[in-house]
Formats: structure tokens, C-alpha cells, sequence
């Protein structure tokens, strides 16, 4: 696994991923939106407003997905000291907090017309809601202390304690009475909805996984520079200390 | 140009569901811009240090 920790590797490895990750990105939520907004039918009882599904729910598979990634970078980070899992958790955070949100407001905006109010206490809204706030704890707590290292620890605790959410909230639906619908697709027996409208839903949950892969290799890679940059600072304000030494050494 | 605006109309939720798009839209690009930006704005700090710490050391020494 160590193989992998050579930032050398991964910058080598990521630069051949990120023009495929970038284009499949483009090309499948281009897709996504053609078949989303022209060449789907309306639903029977939610009319046009369905088509907000077409970026509710892939908005919140990602929200659960790249929490998933977070938890297990952050296992690996603490059980073997991988020294890009830190890297890798670090930059996944700000793209899950923006799923998630998007999933949130989406939902809302499904919400208005179909259920008659913006928000309600449910558990999955609200389950998802905490949610969105572990992104946003992981984000302060990384930045949160003077030694980095320590932020990152505690940062992994917290995405490791708070991945219970995870199953939490995919079966909330069924262990709570709530207003949000049961799942439709993820579901022993099938999928209950029309292939016409499991097409815009597919492709455009790949399209932002694409986006989640080259976003996260992107904003790896800023972390990565950052680290040289803390380091070559630290050198220059240490390195005239130990130049000196020496020099005055008979003078002092 | 009655289907496009018939398009537009969303069957009466284009309230809804316009909004809904173009948060996505704002939300994403945004993100990308600013992921973009940073890692530039890194790679001119590490740049900049290169060059400030190098010259120096070298005639020092």
C-alpha cells in the first residue's frame, strides 16, 4: 500500500486519470441534461417538477459517497499512516459539503410544490441535515489547530464516528414514518421506476462522480503544493539561524 | 416558439425546477473555479519561494 504514498506516484498515476476523469465528466452530464430536460417524459403525478430528481438524488449519492471515501481515507490514514490519506480526506470534504447541500436545497425546491413545504423534520431530512454539518465540522477541524497533524487526527475521528450517519440515513425512510419516499432504486427486487427515467438518473450520478474524481485529484494536488510551500517556509525562517551559527560563532 | 416557451414553463414549476438547475450549476462550476484557483495560487507560492530562497543561499554559502 505504501507503494502509493510516494507523492511522485500519485502525481504521475493522477495526471493520467484527470483528462479522462475531466472529459468524462463533461460528456456524461451534457448527456445527463439532454435526457433530464428534453428526453424524458413528465411523471404521472409530479408533472415537470420530477426533473429536479434528475440532480436531487445523484446529488445525494454523492453526498453519502464521498462521505464514504472520507471515512475510509481517514481509517487508512490511522491504522496504516498512509501519508496521502490525510491528503486525499482533506480534499474530498469541501466536494461532499457541496453535494450535499445542492441535495438539500434540491430537495426543497422538490419539496415546495410536491410536499407543500420547503422543510420538515423528517429523519431522512434531518439525518441528511447532520450530514451536511459532519462535512462542515471535518472542514473547521482540519484547519483547527497550529500543528496540522493534529487537525487531520481529529478530523479522522470525527469522519469515522460520523459514518454511522451513513447507514442511518439510507434506512431512515424505512425505519421511520417519513414524508420523504422510500428508496426506488437501491432496492432488494429492482429498480420500480421507468427506464426512461433511470437513464438521465445513471448517467448523470457517473457525471458527477467524473466531477467528485477530478476535482478530488485537482484539489490533492493544491494540498500537496501547500504542504512544499509550509515546508520551504519553514526552511527559510530556520535556515539563516543555522547559517549564522557558525559564522559568528568566535565573534559571540 | 410556443414549444420553447411551453419548454420554459415547466408545466407550471419552472419556479422550481430552473432554480434547482442552476444552483446545481453555480455550485459546481463555482467549486471547480475555486479548486482551480487555489492550486495556481499555490503553485506560484511555491514559485516565488524557489527563487526568493535559492539566489540568496547559493551566494551565502
Amino acid at each position: 500500500m505504501h507503494r502509493f504514498a510516494n507523492p511522485a506516484r500519485f502525481l504521475r498515476l493522477s495526471a493520467a486519470v484527470l483528462p479522462w476523469s475531466a472529459l468524462a465528466a463533461a460528456a456524461l452530464i451534457a448527456a445527463g441534461l439532454y435526457f433530464a430536460l428534453f428526453a424524458s417524459p413528465p411523471d404521472y403525478q409530479q408533472g415537470e417538477s420530477v426533473r429536479i430528481m434528475y440532480i436531487h438524488v445523484p446529488a445525494a449519492w454523492m453526498a453519502l459517497f464521498v462521505y464514504t471515501v472520507i471515512a475510509a481515507a481517514s481509517g487508512v490514514a490511522l491504522v496504516w499512516k498512509h501519508p496521502l490519506a490525510h491528503v486525499a480526506a482533506k480534499a474530498a470534504s469541501p466536494i461532499g459539503a457541496c453535494f450535499t447541500f445542492l441535495a438539500l436545497a434540491t430537495g426543497s425546491l422538490w419539496g415546495k410544490p410536491m410536499w407543500g413545504t420547503w422543510w420538515v423534520w423528517d429523519a431522512r431530512l434531518t439525518s441528511v441535515l447532520i450530514l451536511f454539518f459532519l462535512y462542515l465540522g471535518h472542514m473547521a477541524l482540519m484547519n483547527a489547530f497550529e500543528d496540522s497533524s493534529r487537525g487531520e487526527r481529529a478530523a479522522a475521528v470525527l469522519a469515522l464516528v460520523g459514518f454511522v450517519n451513513v447507514p442511518i440515513i439510507h434506512w431512515s425512510v424505512n425505519w421511520w414514518n417519513t414524508l420523504h419516499q422510500p428508496a426506488s432504486i437501491m432496492r432488494l427486487g429492482g429498480p420500480t421506476i421507468a427506464p426512461s427515467m433511470l437513464l438521465p438518473l445513471f448517467l448523470m450520478a457517473l457525471g458527477f462522480t467524473a466531477y467528485f474524481v477530478a476535482l478530488l485529484i485537482l484539489r490533492m494536488r493544491a494540498e500537496l503544493v501547500a504542504r512544499k510551500v509550509r515546508i520551504a517556509r519553514m526552511a527559510r525562517v530556520h535556515a539563516p539561524a543555522e547559517m549564522l551559527r557558525p559564522a559568528p560563532g568566535g565573534a559571540a | 416558439m410556443e414549444t420553447l416557451s411551453q419548454f420554459l414553463a415547466m408545466g407550471g414549476y419552472a419556479v422550481f425546477v430552473w432554480p434547482a438547475y442552476a444552483l446545481a450549476a453555480v455550485v459546481m462550476i463555482g467549486l471547480l473555479a475555486q479548486t482551480v484557483h487555489a492550486l495556481r495560487a499555490r503553485e506560484r507560492d511555491l514559485a516565488e519561494l524557489g527563487e526568493t530562497r535559492g539566489k540568496p543561499a547559493r551566494t551565502e554559502r
